[in-house]
């Protein structure tokens, strides 16, 4: 296939709608952030004159920004963190250890991940609140692991089954225990798989609106995307603080995303290709 | 080190049967060789050894313990395998310093034998490189090092040397060899490739789906196959297998189509056919280098027509036709003949193998049967 001048001014042309059909939302936002509260709902001018940071000021210091950011954070990460601990142990011996109904098992992992969490919701808050876990970071860490798990499983029993069956045999013979030779061997070797499921774990919760709205009242465990959606004021809709505030929500994911795209598509379509 | 002993060893994957009726003993400090095609079950028996699959009846042994329900690590085996398996995210050091480590060595043991290791195998220069970087003579050689550290009580194989180039396949064939004999560690040894096996073994035992054909000395297996099989598969050139009849007039002789072939007497055999019983069919086997090849017929000689002939450097394989019959035969490596040319053909008569037509075993005409399994 050469790539004729005309070929490759098609293909410039369709990246440039394809980036802007993605992109105008984010800059439109972008843009909101930072005009002043009397340009908001006039267009033109397009840009700001003067450009200002007041929307997020606002942000940390006539709402509790900190705190809700913290939440964010804390319940994204510990849900990473439980469904990578949960995923691998069940991902090892998917993938490695003579189990019966494999296929069954991993079926009813995926038939799982298949369930609406509008059905769950209802159930899931009767349980959470019977347990007392309301409105703390539990809640949403539990339920929040439980839908980001089957992922996770799938991705690292994909890539646990491509890594070399030699290897883990070779372990075994050099004297390890069928454990040793998961955590000394395989798991150093899964690391691109750890990162991708990480990551699509973190990124689910980061951005989960439904149960946060459900299982918490306060500040004490709402995390952004909830709070972003209840920072309207009783008479007016506050688009310069929800622009600034979706701004700062993306941030973290866009960083995320970059650093670690490699391993996201590689944990991805593991499995997938030969080789 | 231990012998190793099967006894009425059986696995089977489901309802299909990958060992059948395995017993044999691997002795004390030898160099054991299982040979026989892909899918022969040959790498089963390994790693039934190994302990990284059940068996699924019978005993494995080493010396008089029972170590068939043992796992992997309370078996003290080492595996090489043809993949070699190094572990990809560890120096060369740390790969030969793992099954240490697992045993929770000193760092000063460990140490150290890694570095009697790496020179005993010439790979000091190697020590902080990563397997990727190695070539796949250099990854063999950790291999074998990671196998050999820990000096185990046997040392199980796995085609170590197939995926070598030919040249590096038959040099560290010889060292392997040498290796052996300076550790003298029971060493059960896995290949498909019947040169390989015939060059370094004490004895070999050929399998077919899962159970021995035969089981001997290198020398015993090529010089008295059991059957056709074994026949066939051990030896290069192939060997030819003529189908004819046997007769008594009253020596014994056997009808190959269109000449008589006199088989030489074998007196304190214990012949099971004989010249009272009637005629019977057979396949005649006949090496390769036991037939002569003369440019021009002589008058004790036979004679045939060549098809084509390939040299092969020191000799040349001519394919012959002979009668009804299509031969391959061992000329010198500067026989010339053209097509359809006539040449003379001289067999070896005390070399030539008697087989059962319908079972395929072998007859006794020029030696022992060797025993088909047990020792």
């Amino acid at each position: 296939m050469t790539a004729g001048p005309a070929r490759q001014a098609m293909l410039r042309a369709t990246l440039a709608l394809v980036l802007t059909w993605a992109l105008s939302p984010i800059l439109w936002q972008a843009l909101t952030s930072v005009k002043p509260d009397t340009e908001l709902v006039i267009l033109p001018p397009l840009l700001p004159a003067q450009p200002t940071l007041a929307h997020y000021t606002v942000l940390f210091e006539q709402h509790p920004f900190n705190q809700v950011l913290l939440n964010s954070f804390a319940v994204a990460g510990l849900t990473a963190f439980a469904a990578l601990a949960l995923g691998t142990l069940a991902a090892f011996p998917l993938a490695r250890l003579p189990i019966r109904g494999k296929l069954l098992i991993l079926g009813v992992v995926l038939g799982c991940s298949l369930f609406p969490a509008i059905v769950t919701v209802g159930p899931l808050f009767i349980i959470i609140r019977a347990l007392g876990m309301r409105d703390t970071w539990w809640a949403l860490i539990i339920s929040h692991t439980t839908f980001a798990l089957p992922l996770t499983i799938w991705v690292l029993a994909n890539f646990l089954r491509d890594l070399p069956e030699d290897l883990y045999r070779a372990a075994r013979v050099d004297g390890c225990t069928p454990w040793q030779g998961f955590t000394r061997v395989l798991l150093p070797l899964c690391r691109p798989g750890l990162a991708a499921a990480g990551i699509l774990a973190f990124l689910f919760s980061w951005t989960e609106f439904l149960f946060a709205l459900t299982f918490t009242a306060t500040e004490a465990a709402r995390t952004v995307p909830v709070a972003i959606v209840l920072f309207p004021g009783v008479h007016e809709i506050r688009w310069g603080e929800i622009a600034a505030a979706s701004i700062l929500v993306t941030l973290p994911v866009v960083v995320l995303v970059l650093i670690f795209h490699r391993q996201i598509v590689h944990g991805l379509t593991a499995g997938a290709i030969k080789g | 080190m231990p012998h190793v002993r099967f006894d009425r060893v059986e696995k089977r994957y489901g309802d299909k049967p990958v060992i059948r009726d395995l017993t044999l003993t691997v002795r004390d400090g030898e160099f054991f060789t299982l040979v026989g095609p892909s899918g022969c079950g040959k790498s089963t028996v390994l790693n039934l050894v190994a302990g990284l699959e059940p068996v699924t009846s019978g005993e494995i042994y080493f010396d008089d313990r029972a170590v068939t329900h043992l796992s992997p690590k309370g078996r003290d085996v080492a595996m090489v395998f043809q993949s070699y398996a190094l572990y990809p995210h560890k120096t060369v050091f740390e790969n030969l310093a793992f099954p240490l480590r697992v045993r929770k060595r000193t760092q000063a043991i460990i140490t150290h034998e890694v570095r009697r290791v790496a020179a005993l195998l010439g790979i000091e220069g190697l020590l902080v490189k990563e397997p990727a970087e190695l070539s796949g003579g250099e990854r063999q050689r950790v291999a074998l090092g990671r196998a050999i550290i820990r000096e185990p009580a046997v040392f199980l194989m796995d085609e170590p040397l197939s995926n070598l180039d030919a040249h590096l396949r038959v040099r560290t064939r010889s060292e392997l060899k040498r290796l052996h004999a300076r550790l003298k560690t029971t060493t059960l040894y896995v290949t498909h490739d019947q040169e390989e096996a015939l060059s370094l073994s004490e004895r070999i035992a050929v399998m077919k789906e899962g159970s021995i054909q035969q089981m001997g000395s290198p020398l015993e297996i090529y010089r008295f196959p059991a059957n056709t099989f074994v026949a066939e598969f051990v030896g290069s050139p192939q060997i030819n297998l003529l189908s004819g009849r046997l007769s008594w007039d009253p020596a014994p002789y056997v009808e190959l189509g269109h000449v008589r072939l006199a088989l030489p007497p074998v007196p304190e055999s214990p012949v099971t056919v004989g010249p009272q019983r009637p005629p019977c069919n057979v396949i005649v086997g006949i090496r390769p280098e036991d037939i002569r090849v003369l440019a021009t017929a002589s008058p004790t000689s036979d004679f045939a027509s060549v098809i084509s002939v390939e040299p092969a450097g020191g000799r040349s394989v001519a394919s012959l036709r002979w009668g009804p019959h299509e031969i391959r035969a061992l000329a010198a490596g500067d026989f010339q003949a053209a097509p359809d040319q006539t040449v003379g053909i001289e067999l070896e008569a005390a070399r030539i193998h008697v087989f059962d037509a319908c079972t395929g075993r072998r007859l006794p005409w020029d030696g022992p049967l060797t025993p088909r399994a047990g020792s």
